[in-house]
């Protein structure tokens, strides 16, 4: 004789009502690390600067994320808004890519600019956006970083910039060529002004912006394992019709060549950016 | 003559290169070795010269004539080394008052794992940088091809100006039309899009002459570009302060207005 409610369901505290109070996590709030495929919930993302804490892979994130990230709380405040592209060569394409670009990366343009605290310190702040068609320079983004500077000059504040870019953006042809030396004017000025400007450089950082406003930095930062050149991989390969050594034009590399100055985990970058800030208070000066 | 003739006619193997237009335009050519840091680049040249017997300081991007000689020059493709023999060289014609006169002509800066090592990014960057601020008058003339930030490196200046069949772009057509279009037919209609021809450049307003080829000979071609380039420095600004801000106003105008 069969046991009576041997197929009843056992009342397991992890099933029947009271599991399915607990909320169900939307796929969306879950990520898989890149790197090493940990699952991980965004709310721990979140608190660990979106660094996965099994592997240390510091996650693409997008520029609204990572000023409010790294900058004290509500202290941001956005400045040439105003700016948007408009397909001035009328290159074929260009104007659905934007369209693209502005959908996804819910920005209107490449470069996020405004000014913010870090630690209790005034700072002008960009940061480049990567779902923003690569990070790529065009006129806007040349205009609101060379705007910034300007602002920074004027108003006597240091510069902090996170860079991430594919390089120039090609439907804009010369003009976005023209943008590295219209930056690179308005960054030797605030400098000659003797005002601070410190790059982030994160993953990836390559050709127009690593030949102009990237490299020009009083302290150059690198986030750990960013790809970091002037010339992609790829094209080198091609070049070279030969497979690049493994960890070459990474932050690691750079720093063992010479051209960054230090590597910062994500997670200890607002710290060190107000370390950094606070050393050059003018009071300090002789 | 479309875009395409235009970039054919820029990289044309008979057409003269920098050494033959210092020839021409200057004397006393007396070229100047190395960045003091690391090595001397062949495919950039610079040294001392007189322009109409003012001492002038020329910086020149040289492809080579013959294939020994290409291989020699990198192709007229600089290393960071290259870009920082340039800056020296400008930065001792500040310290002497002397104009500077680049000559551009390049497929574009080296690419190559040696190049990334020594800061290729690095060295462009610091010369558009210095160049922005340089205390003594700077032209800059594309004779050929303007190929990216390499090109540019050298045209950070109060005037460029191009020859008739000079290009000066973002990419190469070939790039572009790879990059964009997974497609390598698509090179003509790439170098059209880009906008990258002397005339194109004059009406965007990034270059402010054009010096013209057709139905000249290269005798006539370099007498006519002497002769600009003399009456552009009699004409250049005294004043370091305006030099430098007419110069910055320049570049500060180009792209990115409200809308």
């Amino acid at each position: 004789m069969l046991k009576k409610g041997l197929f009843k369901k056992p009342n397991n505290r992890l099933e029947g009502a009271e599991a399915n109070k607990t909320p169900k996590v939307p796929v969306q709030m879950m990520l898989h690390c890149p790197s090493c495929k940990t699952m991980l919930l965004e709310v721990d993302l979140d608190e660990n600067c979106f660094v996965c804490k099994n592997c240390g892979h510091h996650l693409k994130i997008g520029a609204r994320k990572r000023i409010t990230l790294l900058t004290d709380t509500d202290s941001f405040s956005e400045l040439f808004a105003d700016l948007s592209s408009v397909n001035i060569l009328d290159f074929p394409e260009y104007d659905k890519k934007l369209e693209k670009a502005r959908t996804e990366s819910g920005e209107t343009e490449g470069v996020l600019c405004g000014t913010a605290a870090i630690g209790g310190m005034d700072c002008a702040i960009f940061a480049m956006e990567p779902s923003f068609m690569m990070g790529s320079m065009g006129t806007v983004v040349g205009e609101k970083i060379t705007s910034l500077f300007e602002f920074a000059t004027a108003n006597a504040l240091p510069v902090i910039g996170f860079t991430v870019s594919g390089g120039a953006r090609m439907q804009e042809g010369i003009l976005s060529l023209m943008q590295m030396a219209k930056v690179s004017g308005a960054v030797k000025l605030h400098s000659d002004a003797g005002y601070l400007y410190i790059t982030v450089l994160t993953d990836p950082t390559t050709g127009g912006v690593t030949a102009s406003f990237a490299m020009e930095g009083d302290i150059l930062l690198a986030e750990p394992h960013a790809l970091i050149g002037f010339a992609g991989p790829r094209v080198i390969e091609q070049t070279i019709r030969q497979k690049l050594p493994a960890g070459f034009q990474r932050s690691e590399f750079l720093l063992e060549k010479g051209f960054v100055d230090a590597i910062v985990p994500r997670t200890q970058q607002q710290a060190y950016l107000a370390q950094l800030l606070r050393m050059h208070r003018k009071e300090h000066a002789l | 003559m479309n875009a395409m003739n235009r970039v054919n006619a820029a990289r044309a193997k008979d057409r003269p290169t920098a050494l033959t237009f210092i020839a021409h335009i200057f004397t006393q050519f007396t070229e100047l070795h190395g960045d003091r840091r690391f090595g001397d680049d062949r495919a950039m040249i610079g040294g001392l010269a007189l322009l109409d017997n003012i001492p002038v300081t020329v910086i020149a991007l040289e492809k080579g004539v013959d294939t020994k000689d290409k291989v020699y020059r990198s192709f007229g493709s600089a290393h960071p080394e290259g870009y920082r023999k340039a800056l020296r060289l400008m930065k001792q014609a500040e310290k002497f008052h002397r104009p500077v006169i680049c000559l551009i002509d390049t497929s574009g800066a080296y690419c190559g794992l040696d190049a990334e090592e020594r800061g290729q990014g690095q060295a462009i960057a610091e010369n558009l940088m210095e160049m922005m601020t340089l205390k003594t008058p700077v032209l800059s003339v594309l004779i050929g091809e303007g190929g990216s930030g390499g090109a540019l490196a050298l045209a950070v200046a109060d005037q460029v100006w191009m020859l008739e069949n000079a290009v000066y772009s973002v990419i190469s057509p070939e790039g572009c039309a790879s990059i964009l279009w997974k497609d390598a037919s698509k090179v003509t209609e790439a170098a059209e899009r880009l906008k990258l021809t002397a005339e194109d450049l004059l009406a965007l307003g990034v270059i402010e002459k054009i010096l013209p080829e057709a139905d000249k000979s290269w005798e006539e071609i370099f007498e006519d570009l002497k002769e600009n380039l003399t009456s552009a420095l009699a004409k250049a600004p005294k004043e370091p302060e305006e030099l430098i801000k007419k110069r910055y106003e320049r570049f500060r105008k180009m792209g990115g207005s409200r809308i």
